[in-house]
């Protein structure tokens, strides 16, 4: 009797869910081209076990498990009969997002670039982002750490133009086969703009173009132009 | 002085306590009506969809062979990162180092060397993008089929090699085996592609690494 009730609870912390569609497909993988292998019948009550991307592995009554498409497990009712509405795949998502990180790559004065960000919103327009990039050129290395506001004009279109304001600090490596060189520090101040899509799940696209004036020990201001293409992903 | 502050105190004292009793009497009457008959014995479960475990990260190591060129063969090996976006398409990020050995010419020569031996070691990371082109069954036998997925990867990223930073792109292709569904094997192939001068002029050299991995969703 224990071990049946200590069972019943192991199954129950499980999300269960009732199959409304005529029949659901299991796949024996998560993608489309693992074969199907099992119907689960309407009416059914499956335990929903993991997920993986678009994919969720599921437990039928007859404890066989399978892979199934969230197209299909949308279409299931909870045991109260309310729809089960499954969150992270919407535009609306994209709108309540809180966190986003991302990568982008691109040409910096010349040289190539590869930067990562993490981001927090603040309100619905305006974010935070802390930024760390690797310059590689065919004369030096730099390695840059920036913290910028950016502002999205439309934050509640899928596509929306954004401006950015920041700082931050440029560490220059001359190439080693180059003589009498030294290691070089600079901070900066930035300017850019660029533009976001969202495209799908907690996927965006962004594409950017910045201007850097840095303020070198010496007596001119450097200026430097950059631009950039990449994704990011919120949750 | 002080027995007027006793006194204020005392009162102070007896207000609040007064006041809790009246509490307690409130809650006494509400807990005096009627009990329901039938208590509901089904507990509303709400779902929350964000309850469902989900595993799209991966994270791993690898061990193989790279060949860089002018500098031999060497058993390289590092770490892998990935987050698959859709069932189609994943990031990776990966990094890996190995040291590499004298070149045919420093073996000749027998005094000549190129390079110290910290330049010696080459490291590298790269940030990749992958898509699972060919996902599917392998059969071990006649009963026993495998998940796997053939996947073409590309990416860009850094090697740091004879005491230089090089932007380095890089591709190739990989089959991931899935004999549980929380572990993968990989085997994979890349090449790195890299600008180097070290010999005074500067050339694109290809870097082929081939190697074997192990892989935790979660």
């Amino acid at each position: 009797m224990l071990v049946i009730t200590s069972i019943a609870r192991a199954q129950d912390e499980y999300v269960r869910v009732v199959i409304d569609d005529p029949f659901i497909e299991l796949h024996s993988g998560p993608g489309r081209g693992y074969p199907v292998f099992y119907i689960g019948e309407r009416g059914e009550e499956v335990e929903v076990l993991k997920r993986r991307t678009e994919w969720f592995q599921i437990r039928v009554e007859r404890d066989v498990e399978g892979w199934v498409h969230l197209e299909q497990l949308q279409r299931t009712f909870d045991l109260e009969g309310e729809a089960f509405d499954i969150p992270g795949l919407a535009l609306g998502d994209y709108r309540d997002r809180r966190w986003e990180v991302g990568t982008l790559y691109g040409d910096f004065g010349g040289a190539n670039v590869i930067s990562a960000y993490g981001a927090f919103a603040l309100t619905e327009n305006l974010s935070l982002e802390l930024g760390l990039a690797q310059v590689l050129g065919r004369f030096s290395d730099s390695q840059m750490y920036s913290i910028n506001v950016m502002h999205l004009m439309f934050p509640e279109k899928r596509w929306s133009p954004f401006f950015t304001l920041g700082t931050g600090s440029i560490n220059t490596k001359p190439k080693a086969t180059l003589v009498d060189t030294l290691d070089r520090r600079d901070s900066f101040a930035l300017a850019g703009f660029g533009v976001r899509t969202y495209l799908t799940r907690r996927f965006v696209f962004r594409t950017e173009y910045k201007t850097y004036v840095t303020f070198t020990s010496r007596d001119d201001n450097e200026e430097i132009r950059e631009w950039k293409a990449g994704f990011s992903f919120f949750f | 002085m002080e027995s007027r502050f006793l006194v204020l105190l005392l009162a102070a004292t007896l207000s609040l306590s007064l006041s809790g009793c009246g509490r307690r009497s409130i809650v006494q009457a509400e807990n005096d009506q009627p009990v329901p008959v039938i208590e509901p014995e089904v507990e509303r479960r709400v779902i929350d969809p964000a309850e469902i475990d989900t595993e799209d990260f991966e994270v791993g190591l690898f061990a193989g062979q790279m060949s860089v060129e002018d500098f031999g063969v060497n058993t390289v090996s590092g770490l892998r990162f990935a987050y698959h976006i859709t069932e189609g398409f994943f990031v990776e990020l990966a990094g890996g180092q190995t040291t590499t050995e004298l070149t045919s010419f420093e073996r000749l020569s027998g005094a000549a060397q190129l390079l110290t031996d910290p330049q010696r070691d080459y490291s590298y990371y790269n940030l990749s993008m992958g898509y699972n082109l060919f996902p599917g069954e392998s059969f071990i036998g006649r009963n026993r089929a495998l998940n796997t997925a053939f996947y073409i990867i590309a990416g860009v990223g850094k090697t740091t090699f004879a005491g230089d930073d090089r932007f380095t792109v890089n591709f190739g292709a990989g089959m991931r085996f899935l004999p549980l569904d929380w572990l993968a094997v990989h085997v994979d192939v890349r090449d790195h592609i890299l600008d180097v001068d070290l010999l005074g002029q500067e050339k694109t050299v290809n870097n082929l690494e081939a190697h074997v991995g192990l892989t935790f969703f979660f």
